[in-house]
């Protein structure tokens, strides 16, 4: 089975969590050896999800924590 | 560093010794699931002042109704459904978004999942990263895409969570989260691989940092 770039697109998500069958993945990685444009598009889309979980990019309002806190301090002093 | 994941023994030895009158450690307890209460909540409400507000007030439900966690799903789990509620209350008061709005993107094939076809990013720009302009381009790519892909986006990719936590958090099929967390990466690819081109590293290729 030859696979076509369509196809390696449909599976870049799965196959970058690593839940693509033995088959299947070995039927990509071949077409990653020669296809410059699906490895650009599999770094590109890795790259994303690495960038999304960097806690650099996504972080929480100044004060966040403190305010959190001070209100459930407020909640925690009432008696029940 | 807040961790992103929450040892479920450690969970139910601190609820317990919370519910039995130690009710200072709910601190604690609840310090991990803040930034995923938080962006969860970011996402449904879109706005920082009203995430923040729900997030106070999901902290407070989870207080008063910890004694009915049953341990059956991770305590971030829980939480997130909670969550996930206020927020969709909220949404449903203010009347902001029509609920058959969002049955109708419901896992359509609406929308165009071709990626950015471009070989020039292929790197982590860590310096754009550093100096925060990155952090503004992806904040604005997220807050661009169809709710129930944000969602998925968000706790997946963001909190990293696995797709049965995600599942149950969002109350969704765990192939509906992957089919959705797909097309959300598609579309942030294809959103994100022209404009981050630009960013060109200085340092070498950071491609091996990636998981």
């Amino acid at each position: 089975m030859r696979i076509d770039c369509q196809h390696v697109w449909e599976y870049i998500s799965a196959y970058i969590d690593g839940e693509v069958e033995a088959e299947l993945r070995a039927e990509i990685d071949r077409h990653l050896e020669t296809c410059e444009i699906c490895c650009a598009v599999l770094d590109s889309t890795r790259n994303v999800v690495v960038l999304l979980a960097d806690d650099r990019v996504f972080e929480l309002p100044t004060g966040f924590t403190e305010r959190l806190h001070a209100r459930l301090d407020q909640e925690l002093a009432l008696k029940e | 560093m807040t961790p992103k994941t929450s040892n479920p023994e450690q969970d139910a030895a601190l609820i317990g010794r919370i519910l039995a009158g130690e009710k200072h450690l709910f601190h604690e307890l609840i310090l991990p699931c803040e930034r995923s209460i938080y962006f969860l909540l970011f996402s449904l409400l879109r706005n920082e002042a009203e995430a923040e507000d729900a997030a106070q007030e999901t902290a407070i439900k989870v207080y008063r109704n910890l004694h009915l966690f049953r341990g059956d799903s991770q305590f971030r789990t829980w939480v997130l459904s909670i969550a996930r509620n206020e927020g969709l209350g909220r949404l449903r008061k203010a009347e902001t978004r029509r609920e058959d709005s969002l049955d109708a993107l419901m896992d359509s094939e609406a929308g165009d999942f071709t990626p950015a076809v471009l070989t020039s990013w292929r790197e982590v720009p860590v310096e754009a990263l550093e100096r925060g302009e990155l952090g503004a381009l992806l904040r604005k790519a997220i807050e661009g895409l169809p709710e129930i892909y944000r969602n998925v986006v968000l706790l997946r990719d963001i909190e990293e969570m696995d797709v049965r936590e995600t599942a149950a958090a969002l109350g969704i099929a765990e192939g509906a989260v992957k089919v959705r967390l797909h097309r959300a990466r598609a579309l942030l690819q294809r959103e994100l691989a022209p404009k981050l081109k630009g960013f060109t590293p200085r340092r070498g290729k950071l491609f091996g940092w990636a998981k």
